[in-house]
């Protein structure tokens, strides 16, 4: 290996991110700064209602006025295939016959700037013929519900949906089932059997840049669209498909994103850009709004019934569980999201009998996707509640309880399937530590604790090239999007290390399909497992290279020598990396490339691939309760998570410090309200996210780091795992508080303060 | 568009990050659109249209406003400060610094608002106390950091109570 024996010099250092001076001087762009000339300004016409017939389209006038340049309504999509979504291609460009939610496109316009384009829109008539609406489970899964879909969609591009399994007849338009051992015979012989329901909220991603979307055609007929996306192949894949181009043709180039959580995964406002500008005949840029993107995702609302068992010694004997995911008019990428998530209801624990149930039901609202935590977070907040219910019928301590039925290294999560690896205890020691969870909490206090394990997406690829030039610098090349995780300063850091070389000689270039080599997606946590170790295996590449050319030169053999400070050394010999290309090339010229891949493929397990890596967190939280009001504080938080090892420990701090603000948003006041079809609160003003004020007193964030992560250097993925404990943390110090168990959230002070005002009445379980 | 006759532009003279400016801008242009399409200085971002979030936060004679819904004339015979001018040429402000080394930038898009803020509340109060800066930045958001780093790189700005004084 490379770097000095006994350590790294750049792998675990808290360097500086490689983005910050352009961010903090406001020169780094993003997608709504990019300009092309003559570029042509979109907007979109919304449709007022949940669910409605679409009459009549008329927009005849808005064609007419000065500047516009295109106008689109589904009947003009001729050009095209109007429907797209990565797991069923349900969802059209613009609404055609019917509307099946608020906000839903219409008519897209693109003009010389956004005032006319607006214009234009005001002139276009609609005419619509209100339908009933189901806006919540309940209504979707009553018999003879209005149907959201009629028609049977055609199927996306990953493989392990092509059995989509629609139940017909219904709006159920994807279920998952999974069994292991007898669930029905470990209930009967069990000590303890409880059954719950949770709930869980639509959250809004709000990613402060909104999703937007710059296309432009060249003479060739090819497609060039600059998109703020996670994931650009995706989009590439959608937009080839769509106007059936090959995929050399089409090239996706991402700027920096202003924050994504999974909101910017898969084709959003792409497909339409790249139609206006079609037949604009000019370059379209289509902004969304805040408001835009209330109508554009969201994440998944569930009802999860849950149905725990325990053996008198506090062993787990079963799960069930039965969750309806909400995930509104259209598909996305949600039935990935159920049948993941459900997959690994069983957390850390062992668990030999489990039955499981999803299901992803249509309604007339915002269509539900991806959103850090991808589904797990809507499973734990139950699971991990129960974990304490069961604590406290059993006569146990929480974190003892978890601890007796904590997955061992190395076991096997399921049968087959990838084994812990991580050292679970060493988690919960840490946290009990951290949140001094043995000693007492002081009057008017509670602590309360929560644990999860997550599988990132597979089978996976992610490809990386690095590219020595003659004098001694390189460049990185993936398409890892960097949208604020610092994914960019750590594939910097891991190619410098291999290639021993200063960080300011290492440039990563931004994603651009055409260029940098193909990465499934910068989500699922996954980026600096995969992504970074294909940058481990292309950086190492060039240096086998170079050691060869030096062993060529000095007549020794490669295996002998190292390369330390930018030069092959060979004890006291040292060749510097320009001098061994100008050799090897016979000038001054030339480029050594180096090639990694990182491709675990398919696996026989229920999700047809094995996590490369399992995310580890666990979470404390001590709060304060006003009894008067309801409002719950968090005084104190502790998070804790297995990195195996952090490349950048103040990045992974930073991700960690993010997630459990954003996992206090949907806890205590975050929830997308509708009413009779209608979302009240699509802004910034109605809908609340965390201020600064929010921060609890004292947030620790700890890393368990034992190196044996399948990531580079022995790192594994940080990032969505420390948002998932803090709804069943609070929840549970809640009840070791008040006696009063929440089982939907968020926790606002309203329904606190309800159910506290319930307690004194006779109640079935606490 | 509008029934009621108005004045198709005015004449805006003022001092942006140091420079003169003079600009005839229509009544109704939002400061941030001249900023950012006029101008050229695009640090300030737009968000959430509706001054709660702080990302089009700049700094007119001194004062933080939300640039998304502050009329461009307004800034008439006024100073205005975007991030652009926060550095002294290649030389960083001390917030600039501080946020860098306290890892306080993720996605970057608050980053410019919640530098002016800041900048603004250690003008008004040089030793704020943790909880003042918290509530300084009410109508700041941050989606990515949870605020805690940036909480710090502010703190790390402030002057020390005692040699305050």
């Amino acid at each position: 290996m490379t770097g000095r024996p006994g350590g790294f010099r750049i792998v675990g250092q808290s360097v500086r991110r490689t983005d910050a001076l352009e961010k903090v001087t406001g020169r780094a762009r993003y997608l709504s700064d990019m300009e092309l000339p003559g570029m042509a300004h979109a907007r979109l016409l919304r449709s007022p209602y949940a669910h409605a017939r679409l009459l009549h389209v008329d927009v005849r006038a808005a064609r007419e006025v000065p500047g516009v340049h295109a106008v689109l309504a589904a009947s003009d999509l001729t050009f095209c295939d109007p429907f797209y979504g990565p797991a069923l291609r349900d969802r059209p460009l613009l609404a055609s016959e019917v509307v099946r939610y608020e906000g839903e496109p219409v008519v897209a316009v693109a003009a010389v700037d956004e005032a006319t384009a607006a214009e234009a829109l005001d002139l276009v008539e609609v005419e619509y013929e209100e339908l009933p609406a189901v806006t919540t489970l309940e209504e979707a899964l009553a018999p003879g519900a209005p149907r959201v879909h009629t028609a049977e969609p055609l199927a996306g591009h990953f493989s392990d949906l092509s059995s989509l399994r629609a139940k017909p007849g219904t709006n159920i338009c994807h279920q998952f089932d999974y069994t292991r051992g007898d669930v029905a015979t470990a209930l009967a012989g069990a000590h303890l059997v409880l059954e719950e329901t949770y709930r869980f909220p639509r959250i809004q991603h709000y990613s402060m840049e909104p999703h937007g979307a710059l296309a432009q055609w060249d003479d060739e007929g090819g497609l060039t669209v600059w998109a703020a996306t996670q994931n650009p192949f995706s989009v590439r894949s959608e937009l080839a498909k769509m106007f059936a181009l090959n995929a050399s043709r089409i090239r996706i180039a991402v700027p920096l994103l202003g924050g994504g959580f999974g909101g910017k995964t898969y084709a959003k406002l792409e497909p339409l850009a790249a139609a206006l500008a079609r037949v604009a005949r000019r370059p379209v840029r289509l902004l969304a709004s805040v408001e835009d993107a209330f109508r554009t995702v969201r994440r998944c609302s569930a009802r999860v019934r849950l149905t725990l068992a325990f053996h008198r010694d506090g062993r787990i004997a079963a799960l069930a569980c039965e969750a309806d995911f909400d995930i509104g008019a259209y598909a996305d990428i949600a039935p990935r999201v159920i049948q993941k998530a459900t997959y690994t209801t069983t957390g850390p624990y062992r668990v030999g009998h489990v039955k499981l149930h999803s299901n992803a039901v249509y309604t007339n609202t915002t269509p539900g996707g991806a959103f850090r935590g991808f589904g797990v977070p809507q499973l734990v907040w139950g699971v991990e509640s129960m974990m304490d219910v069961a604590a406290d019928r059993l006569g146990r301590d929480p974190v003892d309880l978890r601890r007796q039925n904590l997955l061992a290294h190395g076991e096997e999560f399921a049968p087959g399937d990838t084994p812990v690896d991580g050292k679970l205890e060493e988690s919960l020691g840490r946290l009990a530590e951290a949140i001094q969870w043995s000693a007492a909490a002081a009057p008017g206090r509670a602590k309360g604790i929560a644990a999860m394990m997550k599988a990132s997406v597979a089978p996976s690829v992610s490809e990386a090239i690095v590219r020595l030039h003659a004098d001694g610098s390189a460049n990185v090349l993936v398409s890892t999007v960097e949208m604020g995780q610092g994914a960019r300063t750590v594939m910097a850091q891991i190619a410098a290390e291999v290639l021993a070389l200063p960080l300011d000689r290492v440039r990563v270039v931004p994603p651009d399909t055409s260029i940098t080599p193909y990465d499934q997606t910068s989500s699922s946590s996954r980026s600096t497992t995969m992504v970074g170790r294909a940058v481990q295996e292309a950086a190492q590449d060039v240096v086998d290279q170079l050691r060869k050319i030096a062993a060529d030169m000095l007549g020794e053999p490669a295996a002998r020598l190292t390369v330390l400070d930018g030069a092959v050394v060979s004890g006291a010999q040292r060749l510097a990396y320009p001098d061994l290309l100008d050799h090897h090339f016979g000038m001054r010229g030339g480029e050594l490339i180096g090639r990694g891949v990182v491709a675990p493929g398919r696996t026989k397990t229920a999700l047809g691939g094995s996590t490369p890596f399992w995310e580890v967190a666990m979470g404390g939280a001590e709060i304060t309760l006003d009894e008067e009001t309801g409002a719950i504080a968090i005084e104190s938080y502790a998070s804790v998570s297995d990195v195996g090892r952090c490349i950048n420990p103040q990045q992974c701090a930073a991700q960690d410090e993010g997630a459990v603000m954003q996992g206090l948003g949907h806890t205590l006041f975050e929830e997308m309200v509708y009413e009779g079809g209608q979302l009240l609160n699509a802004d910034l003003a109605g809908y609340r996210v965390p201020r600064a004020g929010d921060v609890p007193p004292r947030l620790e964030t700890l890393f368990v780091e034992n190196g044996d992560g399948a990531g580079p250097f022995g790192a594994k993925g940080v990032g969505e795992g420390g948002l998932i404990p803090v709804s069943p943390a609070v929840g549970n110090a809640l009840a070791r508080l008040t006696g009063v168990r929440m089982r939907e959230l968020p926790m606002t002070p309203e329904r606190v303060w309800r159910a506290l005002r319930a307690r004194t009445r006779p109640t079935t379980n606490p | 568009m509008s029934a009621i006759p108005i004045r198709s532009s005015s004449s805006v003279r003022c001092i942006v990050n140091g420079r003169p400016v003079a600009l005839e801008v229509r009544p109704e242009a939002l400061l941030l659109d001249v900023l950012r399409d006029r101008l050229q200085l695009k640090g300030a971002r737009r968000s959430c249209d509706m001054q709660v979030c702080g990302a089009c936060t700049v700094l007119v004679d001194g004062a933080p406003v939300s640039a998304c819904t502050y009329l461009a004339v307004e800034v008439d015979g006024r100073e205005v400060t975007t991030v652009e001018g926060l550095a002294d040429g290649d030389r960083l402000h001390p917030l600039q610094e501080a946020f860098i080394d306290h890892g306080a930038v993720q996605c970057g898009f608050c980053t410019a608002g919640m530098l002016l803020t800041a900048k603004a509340l250690l003008a008004e109060d040089p030793s704020p106390t943790p909880e003042r800066v918290a509530e300084y930045l009410r109508g700041s958001l941050c989606r990515c950091t949870g605020y805690r780093k940036i909480l710090d790189a502010i703190l790390a700005c402030a002057t020390p109570k005692a040699a305050a004084r």
